[in-house]
């Protein structure tokens, strides 16, 4: 199985150039810590919702993008990225959430995407041309539009029969 | 504060309004739909919609300098201080109902949401940008919905029928616009709903006829949400919705 998922999106281009420009790395590196609590072992960063990272005084900003405007999940993010900073001794931490750029899911990065695939989730196709995560079929079916959660869809796969979750293009 | 902020607040509670109000409609199908996906996905539209409401609500309360909560202005206010569009609140009716509610809705704020994404105010054309995202993908949903239930069985025809026969009455608010609204759309905050009305219209109109179904233009225009004046089913919606906030001041999870 090719778990390989090497395109890289100028959305997440650009946010690796930022990345990469920072003068406080070490920031971002504790901050690949922090995962969202639905998807296990996907990072913030990865997922594509980290956005900024500075510091101002002896203070730590963080801003993040959230996915879906309903989406649950926000709350949770805030409190381990503060949690996760406090465990390497910052002691003040903010956490902005922005809508804008607002989240893509082209900001997610190749990582992430194949990260996805590992846990049998169908990493988002732009087209929303769904791929089966299990045998690489494209002859998929939509069961359900809506998923166990907001960023997701219920699939099946025509040749294996395989029911899976396809996180949306966004 | 000047007659402009005062009016882009009051504007944010209203489409926060009919956000809210209409997510609780949706989440009143939790555990009571056809089958486990619809049920599932009714209920992530209501999260949407919650969503886009608390995003409008929080950035009215900044406006007015952090003086109240969001959850102070969902639960703390009766049907009189609200000011959805009436079309948000009527009851869930059949699956029909809830349906062809959805679509005229999905088609209006695809529309309207596009332009509002170009509003002179930053924040609000953020919201914008989010939120019809969402609503173009709610719209692959309901459009499809009706034509199965239209070209269904003689009952499923006939409930899409009675839905859209009580719906007209309501349709023509969502596209009057009240004063206070229209000092805005001068000053490029707002936009003006009635400009969308004619497109709606013939979307909506060429879509049924596809299935041959009619929707009847009515004159009647029922009207009044924006301005605090509400069909009897609003009351009965928040006592539900605000009970636990009324009977057990300032609880939270």
């Amino acid at each position: 199985m090719n778990d390989v998922i090497s395109i890289v999106t100028p959305e997440f281009a650009s946010r690796k150039a930022y990345r990469n420009a920072s003068v406080i790395p070490a920031l971002w590196d504790i901050l690949d810590n922090v995962f969202d609590p639905e998807l296990p072992g996907l990072t913030i960063w990865d997922l594509g919702i980290l956005q900024d990272v500075s510091e101002k005084n002896d203070a730590v900003l963080v801003t993040v993008t959230p996915t879906y405007s309903g989406c649950p999940a926000v709350d949770t993010i805030i409190t381990d990225i503060e949690t996760e900073l406090f465990k390497f001794g910052h002691k003040k931490v903010e956490v902005k959430v922005t809508l804008s750029p607002a989240w893509t899911t082209d900001m997610m990065s190749p990582t992430g995407k194949a990260h996805l695939k590992s846990i049998q989730i169908a990493p988002p196709e732009k087209n929303d041309r769904v791929c089966c995560p299990v045998c690489e079929s494209e002859n998929t079916k939509v069961l359900s539009q809506f998923g166990s959660t907001s960023c997701k869809s219920l699939y099946q796969c025509n040749d294996c029969f395989e029911a899976f979750d396809y996180f949306k293009h966004f | 504060m000047n007659d402009k902020q005062q009016n882009t607040i009051r504007f944010l509670i209203g489409l926060g309004d009919d956000s809210v109000v209409l997510s609780h409609r949706l989440s009143e199908w939790c555990s009571n739909a056809p089958y486990l996906e619809e049920d599932i996905a009714l209920s992530n539209i209501a999260l949407d919609y919650i969503g886009r409401a608390r995003m409008f609500y929080q950035y009215a309360v900044e406006l007015e300098g952090n003086k109240r909560t969001e959850d102070d202005i969902a639960y703390l206010r009766n049907e009189r201080q609200y000011t959805n569009l009436l079309i948000h609140e009527l009851p869930i009716n059949d699956f029909a109902f809830t349906m062809v509610r959805q679509y005229f809705l999905d088609v209006f704020y695809c529309e309207y949401l596009k332009l509002l994404c170009d509003s002179s105010d930053e924040q609000i054309s953020a919201i914008a940008n989010k939120a019809v995202k969402e609503s173009r993908y709610h719209l692959k949903r309901s459009q499809p919905w009706i034509t199965q239930l239209a070209e269904g069985t003689s009952e499923s025809k006939e409930r899409i029928q009675l839905a859209l026969d009580e719906l007209e009455n309501f349709v023509g608010e969502m596209f009057l616009m009240e004063d206070w609204e229209l000092m805005l759309v001068d000053s490029g905050i707002a936009v003006d709903r009635k400009n969308l009305e004619a497109n709606w219209n013939s979307e909506v109109q060429a879509f049924l006829n596809k299935s041959e179904m009619c929707f009847p233009d009515s004159q009647l225009q029922i009207r009044g949400g924006r301005n605090g004046i509400h069909t009897e089913h609003l009351g009965h919606m928040l006592s539900e919705m605000q009970y636990i906030q009324r009977s057990m001041p300032g609880l939270e999870w």
